[in-house]
């Protein structure tokens, strides 16, 4: 839309012309996600997972309305409604299990945008917007996804609402008060669960609101590509439609493979099974994690196990939120010009270590905290923090980037074979 | 600027984490952990290979209503089962007689209300009862059975860690405390009032053995009731109760996944087709 | 968002300028497959989530209710309910059969006779749905010392709809009689309803 070669809107119809002329809602669709918006022609399948986690905040809207329909928002029913959801609501536990492992699968699919977005520094110049009202996405998403899995009141949901508002007591003076404040009561209790219960409805419209801000701003310089170099020309970009929407459709259809394989064959396989326990506010369960997408972050908090000027808790915490919080700062801390790691040889080497040091990290969060495993979570939160603050700006000083291609076209013709125009031209 | 700061608060960090690290290994050289009695001799259960695993489970209806016939003359008797209603029945291959017969013939009473004195009183199950908890409390339950609460049994197989197999192996996992644990652990001695069980998860249950002797149930169907037999018959029960739209839901399943694969098919030639001019 | 495209004289269809003129070839089927069967993958899961509104399993077993009639005398009327609507029960007096037998049945709006509308044998034992047919309401006349109306049966108070002693509908918006739900005498003073 933002190239000067972009498909304009033509309607033929004349209802559709007097809808464009009244209201040009097509005519955003079309320059949106249509025929409207030139893309890269060599986007990878990495490329696929935007839309499917659109996707997947649809799907987790619309099966959290209708059950929202049925659940019961109060400490002394929330699991029996759950219960009842699953036996005697039609269709009620194909509900449950996707809206259960809905959540998975959205954060599955952002985990894999945002290594995208890593791997291919989409986080730069000129999209430095895109990445940060990302990261807003990314926090809401676990806000939301943490309130949803306190709704039905296991021991996980009590266990867990009891854990992470306890975060907030490890702030200095007030943090005790807050604790009490966000809970409304000294446990997690009735109160808390109500509350939890309407952010939960609300923050995912909060959420889709600032996607759409996301695909904005992105349309304002239009999508990066794998070779990180910018569009020079008509030759460079396809119209989105029928290109991408063909190519999505594909990814569509293996995500959805994967999610039913999950509903249908292995719904529980994610959860926890202290979580068909009701709630006790007597009884900890013997081994409490949270779900698997928040398991590095809980590694960082364990991490920190020593008193240093402030006490470990509060390093814990710090160290936990930075680790997210950190990422708002990614498109000034990596200074190097180049935006795809294909030609950056160091910092791939790098962000392949990272890769492994998070998968780490969620081992450790999940497991027994005993001396092995809390030493491994230690040397793996170490190099989370070094890798994004120190080497991180360190390696884009000092590489020496590999050859960039003069163009997108360029880059695909050498991949088919073919002889790029520069070289031609040489020659 | 900002890459200084990022220097800094980088390092803050990582200084952290090394002296923690160093604390943390200092402290695992000084006093190793020892090994615990749970880490050594708890055992993990074997699969007991339920009609009901697998893509195209199914339940048994006559195991599962042998099950049943377990949690009835053995179980209900401390166990609640509290999510699930006798007309539930109705999907294990009972008729509407059967279930109409069973609710009013369970021993324990649904709690009511008199309707002319407002009193508490109880009256006969009807099929849309829920299974009546043998207790009226958790206080009563606990005063009844030495202060340990029989947890309610509707969501057993899937409250625990592989939940099928675990209750089979709870249930023929009693046996008497080894030898070499206590001589190894003498503070592990089972205390008086609970039970060995390996399968447990802190090896002491306060249990007694429920199921005791072959024959204890005479089923109705004539099948041999072994110890192992009623086991497995209860692990099956208890799964359905936990699940009880298993059958549906692999059902749902296999179809979805095979309208799936045909969409995703087609989608990757749509892909293909619309393609087939553009190098990318 | 859009950007107009002034670069080029109107009428000129930019794509026309490198795109080769695309040619319908018979491949193009796969396409229309691939949306028809999204589309049916869309309403498929449409159908879950329209089902799930209907009554659940609970609700639809909850079905039958029972009822002691002795205690009511003649003239007399109790409020029970059933399937969580108001159900009522009335004994009607000699008079009251009388005065519905009386009524020809072309005056009424929908023809029914007390015998009808009874069990043989139990024509002095009405039992009607309490909910009034026009938008709902619950009538009066049940309880003692209620309005029974012009026609001595049951008297809707939210917009005038008054039943007689069958309670079928005389007068007001109302479009039919209250409605008999099934039921049965299990024995002389027990009533199963559903």
């Amino acid at each position: 839309m933002s190239f000067p070669w972009a498909k304009q809107y033509e309607p033929k119809q004349p209802l559709m012309r007097w809808l464009d002329e009244k209201l040009p809602l097509p005519r955003l669709v079309y320059n949106a996600v249509g025929a409207g918006y030139p893309v890269p022609r060599n986007l990878n399948y990495f490329w696929n997972f935007g839309v499917l986690a659109g996707l997947a905040l649809t799907l987790q809207i619309v099966t959290g309305i209708v059950l929202a329909m049925h659940y019961a928002a109060n400490a002394g029913v929330a699991f029996e409604s759950v219960e009842q959801i699953m036996r005697d609501v039609n269709a009620g536990w194909f509900l449950r299990y996707a809206h259960a492992n809905g959540a998975s699968m959205f954060l599955l699919v952002v985990y894999i945008h945002i290594a995208r977005g890593l791997y291919y520094g989409s986080y730069k110049a000129p999209r430095e917007m895109v990445w940060l009202l990302g990261v807003v996405i990314f926090l809401l998403m676990m806000a939301t996804a943490f309130m949803g899995y306190v709704l039905p009141w296991g021991q996980m949901s009590f266990w867990g609402a009891q854990v992470i508002t306890g975060f907030f007591s490890a702030i200095p003076l007030v943090g005790e008060s807050i604790r009490i404040w966000l809970l409304g009561g000294y446990a997690p209790d009735n109160a808390a669960l109500n509350r939890f219960f309407s952010l939960h409805y609300l923050l995912p419209f909060v959420t889709a609101g600032v996607i759409i801000l996301h695909i904005w701003a992105l349309h304002i310089p239009g999508s990066n590509n794998p070779t990180g170099v910018d569009v020079k020309g008509e030759q460079d970009t396809v119209p989105f439609h029928p290109y991408y929407t063909a190519k999505d459709g594909f990814g569509v259809g293996v995500f959805m493979l994967v999610f039913a394989a999950l509903i249908f064959f292995s719904p529980n396989l994610l959860g926890h099974p202290d979580n068909y326990i009701e709630a006790n506010p007597l009884s900890t369960p013997a081994h409490i994690v949270p779900e698997w997408y928040f398991l590095p972050f809980y590694a960082i908090l364990k991490s920190f196990t020593a008193d240093f000027i402030i006490p470990a808790k509060l390093w814990g915490v710090l160290a936990m939120f930075g680790s997210i919080l950190l990422l708002f700062f990614l498109p000034w801390l990596d200074s190097s010009p180049v935006r795809s790691a294909n030609y950056r040889p160091k910092y791939r080497a790098f962000l392949i270590v990272l890769l492994f040091d998070v998968l780490l990290l969620g081992y450790v969060g999940g497991a027994e905290a005993n001396a092995r495993n809390v030493i491994l979570g230690q040397i793996a939160s170490a190099y989370y923090f070094a890798h994004f603050l120190i080497i991180l700006p360190m390696v884009a000083r000092s590489e020496r980037p590999r050859p960039l291609p003069n163009s997108i076209t360029e880059a695909v013709l050498e991949k088919h074979g073919g002889t790029s125009p520069a070289k031609t031209a040489l020659a | 600027m900002v890459r200084l700061i990022s220097y800094l608060v980088g390092l803050a960090f990582v200084g952290v984490l090394a002296i923690a690290l160093f604390g943390t290994v200092s402290s695992a050289i000084s006093n190793p952990a020892a090994e615990t009695a749970e880490e050594e001799f708890h055992l993990h259960p074997h699969d007991i290979g339920l009609s009901s695993n697998g893509f195209f489970g199914r339940f048994d209806n006559r195991q599962v209503q042998r099950g049943f016939q377990v949690y009835k003359e053995v179980c209900a008797a401390c166990h609640s089962l509290k999510y699930v209603a006798f007309r539930d029945l109705a999907e294990i291959g009972y008729s509407e007689a059967e279930v109409k017969a069973i609710a009013n013939q369970w021993v324990i009473e649904q709690p009511t209300i008199n309707p002319e004195t407002g009193e508490a009183a109880t009256r006969k199950n009807v099929p849309s009862d829920r299974f009546p908890s043998p207790f009226p409390n958790e206080i009563a339950a606990r005063a009844a059975n030495n202060n340990a609460l029989p947890p309610d049994l509707s969501l057993m197989t899937k409250a625990r860690h592989d939940g099928v197999n675990y209750v089979h192996a709870l249930l023929t996992g009693y046996r008497p405390q080894p030898a070499a644990l206590v001589r190894e652990f003498p503070g592990a001695k089972t205390p008086a009032g609970l039970h060995y069980n390996p399968y447990f998860a802190n090896l002491n249950i306060a249990m007694p053995p429920p199921l005791t002797s072959n024959g204890q149930v005479a089923y109705a169907d004539g099948t041999n009731a072994t110890i192992d037999q009623m086991a497995r018959d209860v692990s099956a029960f208890l799964t359905w109760t936990a699940e009880p739209k298993l059958g549906a839901r692999h059902a749902a399943g296999i179809a979805t996944l095979v309208f799936l694969l045909i969409f995703t098919f087609l989608c990757w030639g749509a892909y293909q087709n619309v393609w087939r001019d553009v190098k990318h | 968002m859009a950007i107009v495209n002034d670069q080029l004289p109107p009428g000129e269809d930019p794509a026309l300028l490198t795109e080769e003129v695309h040619d319908p070839r018979r491949r193009d089927f796969i396409n229309i497959a691939a949306v028809s069967f999204a589309g049916v993958g869309a309403v498929a899961i449409v159908l879950p989530l329209i089902n799930q509104m209907n009554p659940s399993a609970d609700v639809l077993a909850q079905s039958t209710t029972e009822l002691d009639v002795s205690k009511i005398a003649p003239g007399q009327a109790i409020k029970s309910s059933f399937r969580k609507q108001p159900l009522f029960v009335r004994n009607l007096t000699p008079a009251e059969i009388a005065e519905a037998n009386a009524v020809p049945l072309s005056e009424l709006r929908d023809p029914q006779t007390l015998a009808e509308r009874t069990k043989a044998g139990k024509e002095n034992w009405l039992i009607t749905l309490g909910v009034c047919t026009h938008l709902g309401c619950v009538p009066l006349g049940a309880g003692e010392g209620e309005n029974k109306g012009p026609f001595g049966g049951y008297f809707c108070p939210c917009h005038g709809s008054a039943y007689d002693t069958a309670a079928r509908i005389r007068q007001g918006p109302a479009p039919t009689n209250l409605q008999v739900p099934e039921y049965a005498f299990t024995n002389d003073t027990t009533v199963l309803v559903g």
